[in-house]
């Protein structure tokens, strides 16, 4: 399993990766850690002709806490995230989180804004990010915008991203209230089956693999608001998606486990 | 000399392994090779219309591209790819030619070949290369094959390829279901696995420059046979053929068969007169290398009214996949002797009906036969107990062969001999070990708790064959091989001593248990000895490694062919004392006259006067080296009782293994070291059929998981640590007293695992439940009898 | 990039997969392939200290970095004054080797590399945070239970 041929350039700043966005167009990708691209490259699902290596921008590699949020350079490494002392302050749930992804090899080289572009909806972190209201910071040839996370995540492996933008940062609110992250598999290398983040005591519950994109458990959010108890908002968790099918589960089953999880996510999330 | 047998000797093979500086088949490279690029059929069944391969013969260092109708033309080969275990006189056996030709039969079946000058280029190419399919129906599953309305082979009118029957009293059977108290029967499915030895696949063949020899470097169990079988297929003598298996990254049968690769590589590599490879990839396996099992099993047992069961009587439907391969269908008839398992079962009834699919060809997989019959009888034990109302312990204890007391020469209802057997003391050693009272009272706690976390316990005695195998016991099978093994021991002239086996390890380190018989035997330092094998100029005569017979079979014959050098040495040791030989003692390597110990020689030094000759005995040919073919008069029948505890989460279905407790009885053991790894790995894998691993095919025969992120093998983080333990039953076939342990763990694992789900799901009303035991089956069957314990 | 110590530098097609440059370019074979979907980790190195997994980076993408792979681990341990034994191994190598945590040895390599970096991160890991620590490789003749042993008796000599 070999990918195609391509071109290769290194993006020197994160506006000349746009500039080569620009040039390229449509057959370019950019490639961060590549640990979601090149497995794909390697079975020819991707054939891109041109790849920007933004992977060297080391300026865009930070974990830094400013006005009541946690702003993360794109190209930081989920071991980064795992071993931050920022985060295990400000948002431990991100540590968390980013310590379940793949494997120690894979987290040394995955990167939370490739995670994040690449929009699996089966993926840990963006589930996360999703459940703490983070916003995502896109960069393009006429500068940056913020896109909060609800609105990032279009469909299966598609977000709001322009062809020529690229994500310089993704931003989290610091010191939130009770977390916690329930990830369901069958080998710990795997990603969830089905996973639930719970962020802020609940204020902010996301699913993984419940659709096409990571999804906010809206029903369940606002039951809670409302006064429910977690099992009574856990019920509703599954309300409105549409769960995928494939080897590992069905809808039935996987709206099963998104209550059962939503649960326990809550109740750990809360210390009951 | 202390004796080394029995020792936890370090392995000689790791050094190189751990430093990296084996060679593997794809670290292995020759000038001017030429790299073949497989194209695959990507249909389970096919009318092939048109191959346009003008494209890939275009692409930068393409040397050309065969069809398989071009590759028929050009008559590089005599005959099909071989089955060498016809079972019965009229099986049907299609022709598997190495490429097939007008029709493909599965994914995965070779359609067309590139060959390029390098490894990207081949993979470039195999992709231009432009096959026009005609979709036919296809047969994905047994049951559809079971169903004949679907033909896996267009020009066959029936998918059954025999009938195999094993019904030594069919009376005795009759009468006894008959008469019984109870009848419990089952149905059991025994998935498709797929090997996985870490390593894939790979072959490098290389012509020489004149003379029409041709070297084949090859990841094989078999190199031996592959050489005989190359002969017979390509035509090219044998003695212009060598094969080499390099270092081999596991095997675990998947890397025992004459694959369309090997064939493809030396017949192109003499066409071209340039050495050909082929390295597998991993997702590329699911369709180019054998799989294991993929049988269903029904299964009924007859009992009085304590379970005392009186006959078994089962039959088989047994996957092929599209073609026969080397022993495909003998695999199922190798589990027939055990569908008794370790109890004393005075009748036996087994039948087999082999199909043929639409999917990737069957053959064996560790355990071969054995693992699915020991899952069969050891499932359906806790079945009749829960039928009888007592204990799984209970069931197998009313059983055991001779009350579970030792025995010698047990003739079982199958008609074979059991060599010897000791059941009891495993049994309650491994009971012991798990403290089944406290884990039985933890269960009962947490069942009358109402705890999501539910316990499950499931033993599983089990007996199986191996030391494959009596060379007459094959042929009454139709097998067309014999099973034994050749040895050659030599003491050089620099006194170090030269083993040759046609045993051909792939991790189990015979370097290292050959390297300690001789030790023993000739009293001289293990690393005193060199190993040879897996190289057919080496070791011209072997049979390989397989069925757990290397040592039980090819260590017996290292040992015999140490005596018999032993016993020349003494004459030259007496010839030296100018004594009679039966006055001259052997001991811990040194000959010496009984009597005047002060004169001795080592059998080492004895190595240069046999090479010089200058003073032997009259009529004494010179040097010191002997060999034996050993043919063993029985196989071996190694034992052991599994425990099982899994942990099942009644809210998701998530299932985990907690504990595992194994005693195992291989006879006398060489290396404890290497026999526990064995042990471990097996279990593993047996773990594996039972909670993770399954090939899984739609209906048109296209499999949905063929790489390692939906074929779940699974990884350290789900498994624990294992408890073993060993009781020591000599073999009576073999003079060492050993029988094998390659395959032991895996055939006592799956069943073990089931019983401890099914036990921990008993309060929800299961009974059984199919392989792999998935979250969403444990869930589905939690939920299916209303989800109230 | 820097390889085992020794400077590194060919032209290679960007495609290059780190683990093919390192095999067929440099001859360096002791790193295998198990698999095509970063699922095995026979193909474990380490880019400047961590475990990587060399199938899933372009070579272009390891320009300017140190890799070690296993032919190199025992230099590496000498420079860190931990070599041990006659083969001046790594604690870990002679530790697979003392547990018997190796048979045919194909994810060897890669399971020595990941077991090295893991250690570093986790200098006393508990046996499930060994096994988590090993979840992206893949054994398929030890069962891992040698395995997570040898893991745990150089951290057990670490500590």
């Amino acid at each position: 399993m070999i990918p195609a041929a391509f071109d290769y350039t290194v993006a020197e700043s994160a506006e000349h990766a746009i500039q080569l966005l620009g040039e390229y167009g449509d057959e370019s990708k950019l490639l961060a850690g590549g640990h979601s691209l090149i497995p794909m490259m390697k079975y020819r699902l991707a054939t891109p002709t041109q790849l920007i290596d933004v992977g060297r921008l080391n300026d865009l590699s930070y974990i830094n806490r400013s006005n009541g949020h946690i702003a993360i350079g794109a190209m930081t490494k989920h071991k980064q995230l795992e071993t931050s002392d920022v985060l295990a302050e400000a948002c431990p749930m991100l540590a968390h989180v980013a310590s379940l992804v793949g494997d120690p090899s894979v987290r040394h080289r995955g990167t939370l804004g490739g995670t994040m572009a690449h929009a699996d909806s089966a993926s840990d972190l963006p589930a996360a990010v999703l459940a703490l209201g983070g916003t995502i910071v896109a960069q393009g040839p006429n500068g940056q915008r913020e896109i909060a996370a609800t609105d990032f995540f279009k469909s299966y492996f598609e977000s709001a991203l322009e062809p020529d933008e690229m994500i310089v940062e993704i931003r989290v609110p610091a010191d939130t209230g009770g977390w916690n992250y329930q990830k369901f598999n069958r080998r710990a290398q795997d990603w969830a089956i089905v996973g639930v983040a719970v962020a802020d005591g609940g204020k902010g519950i996301a699913l993984v693999n419940m659709g096409s994109t990571p999804l906010r458990a809206s029903a369940s959010e606002a039951a809670l608001a409302s006064g429910a108890s977690a099992a009574d908002a856990a019920a509703m968790a599954a309300d409105g998606t549409e769960p995928p099918e494939d080897l590992n589960a069905d809808g039935a089953y996987r709206t099963h486990l998104a209550k059962v999880l939503t649960q326990r996510a809550l109740e750990a999330a809360n210390g009951e | 000399m202390t004796a080394v047998m029995g020792t936890r000797m370090l392995r000689k093979e790791d050094p190189a392994l751990l430093a990296g500086e084996n060679k593997f088949i794809d670290d292995i490279h020759a000038p001017g090779e030429l790299w073949m690029g497989m194209v695959r059929s990507t249909m389970g069944h096919a009318k092939i219309n048109s191959i346009d391969t003008a494209e890939a013969e275009a692409m930068p260092g393409v040397a050309a591209v065969y069809t398989g109708a071009q590759l028929a033309d050009m008559g590089l080969w005599l005959a099909p790819l071989p089955c060498a275990w016809p079972v019965t006189d009229d099986m049907v056996n299609p022709a598997h030619n190495p490429v097939c030709v007008d029709e493909a039969k599965h994914v995965g079946d070779i359609v067309a070949v590139v060959l390029c000058d390098s490894r990207y280029g081949a993979a470039d190419a195999a992709e231009k290369v432009v096959v026009d399919y005609e979709p036919l129906p296809a047969v994905g599953s047994l049951e559809a094959a079971v169903a004949n309305e679907v033909m896996a082979h267009s020009d066959l009118t029936t998918n059954k390829a025999f009938h195999w029957p094993l019904i030594p009293d069919p009376e005795g059977t009759e009468k006894a279901f008959a008469e019984a108290a109870h009848v419990v029967k089952a149905k059991f499915v025994q998935q498709r696995l797929i090997p996985s030895a870490m390593e894939p696949r790979g072959c490098l063949a290389i012509p020489s420059p004149a003379g029409g020899e041709i070297t084949l470097y090859t990841a094989s169990q078999v190199p031996h046979i592959m050489k005989v079988m190359v002969a017979a297929t390509t035509g090219i003598p044998e003695s212009k053929i060598r094969v080499i298996a390099p270092s081999v990254g596991g095997g675990f049968g998947g890397k025992l068969n004459i694959d369309p690769d090997a064939i493809l590589s030396v017949t192109l590599a003499n066409h071209l007169g340039l050495p050909v490879r082929w390295t597998e990839a991993r997702t590329e396996a699911a369709g180019s290398t054998h799989q294991g099992r993929g049988q269903i099993q029904h299964m009924e047992v007859a009992a009085d009214e304590s379970g005392k069961i009186s006959s078994v009587r089962v039959h088989l439907d047994a996957d092929m996949g599209a073609y026969m391969m080397l022993i495909t269908p003998g695999v199922p008839l190798l589990g027939s002797f055990l569908y008794t398992g370790v109890y004393d079962i005075p009748n036996l009834a087994f039948t087999c009906d082999g199909y043929f699919t639409n999917m990737t060809p069957t053959d064996a997989y560790r355990g071969a036969g054995r693992p699915e019959a020991c899952y069969a009888i050891e499932r359906i034990m806790d079945i009749l107990a829960g039928e009888v109302g007592i204990t799984p312990e209970e069931i197998r204890e009313r059983n055991y062969i001779n009350g579970g007391e030792k025995f010698e020469n047990h003739d079982a209802a199958s008609t074979l001999t059991f060599d010897s057997g000791h059941y009891r003391p495993a049994h309650d050693k491994a009971l012991e070990m798990v403290k089944i009272a406290d884990l039985r009272a933890e269960q009962a706690r947490r069942r009358d708790a109402g705890d999501s976390k539910q316990l499950g316990i499931g033993m599983c005695s089990y007996v199986e064959i191996c030391g494959l195998a009596p060379s007459r016991a094959l042929g009454g099978l139709n097998y067309a091989a014999g099973g034994w093994e050749h040895a050659t021991v030599r003491v050089l002239p620099t006194g170090k001593i030269e083993v040759v086996s046609g045993s051909t390890p792939h991790g189990q380190g015979h370097e290292t248990s050959w390297s300690m018989i001789i030790a023993d035997k000739m009293g001289v330092d293990p690393n005193d000895v060199e190993v040879l094998h897996s190289d057919t100029a080496k070791s011209p005569l072997g049979l390989d490694t397989y069925g757990s017979r290397s040592l039980a079979v090819g260590g017996v014959a290292i040992a015999m062919a140490a005596d018999k050098v032993i016993e020349k040495a003494k004459l030259i040791a007496a010839h030296q004392f100018e004594a009679a030989p039966e006055d001259v003692q052997f001991e811990a390597g040194a000959f010496s006259v009984a009597g005047t110990p002060a004169k001795s020689v080592h059998i080492q030094e004895l190595g240069f006067a046999a090479f010089a000759a200058h003073d032997l005995p009259d009529g004494m040919e010179p040097n010191l080296q002997e060999q034996v073919s050993f043919d063993p008069p029985n196989f071996a029948f190694p034992f052991g009782t599994h425990v099982a505890v899994v942990e099942i989460d009644t809210d998701t279905g998530g299932v985990e293994l907690i504990n595992y407790v194994g005693v195992d009885d291989c006879g006398h053991q060489v290396n404890p070291l290497i026999v526990e790894g064995q042990l471990h790995g097996g279990i593993v894998q047996g773990v594996a059929q039972a909670l993770f691993e399954e090939a899984i095919y739609d209906d048109d025969g296209n499999i949905s998981n063929p790489s390692f992120m939906d074929y779940l093998v699974p990884s350290a983080a789900e498994m624990p640590m294992m408890d073993l333990d060993h009781t020591v039953t000599p073999s009576t076939t073999n003079p060492l007293g050993v029988k094998g342990v390659g395959e032991a763990g895996t055939i006592g694992s799956a069943a073990a695992v089931m019983n401890a789900v099914c036990d921990a799901l008993k309060p929800y009303g299961v009974t059984d439940m199919d392989m792999p035991a998935t979250p969403k089956r444990i869930w589905e069957a939690i939920n299916s009898n209303g989800g109230a314990a | 990039m820097t390889v085992n110590g020794k400077t590194r530098s060919s032209d290679v097609e960007p495609r290059t997969l780190l683990v093919h440059h390192l095999r067929d370019d440099l001859g360096l074979t002791g790193t295998n392939i198990g698999c095509d979907s970063s699922s095995c980790g026979a193909c474990t190195v380490h880019i400047d200290g961590e475990s990587v997994k060399a199938c899933t980076v372009l070579a272009v993408q390891a320009e300017g970095t140190n890799i070690t792979t296993i032919e190199g681990l025992s230099a590496v341990a000498e420079a860190e004054g931990i070599a041990t034994g006659e083969q001046n191994w790594h604690p870990m190598q002679e530790a697979f080797q003392q547990c018997h945590a190796l048979q045919c040895g194909y994810c060897t390599p890669g399971m020595v590399m990941a077991s090295t970096s893991f250690l570093k991160e986790n200098p006393n890991p508990s046996e499930q945070e060994i096994r988590e620590g090993l979840e992206g490789n893949l054994c398929r003749c030890t069962g891992y239970h040698n395995i997570v042993k040898a893991v745990q008796s150089v951290a057990g000599g670490a500590s």
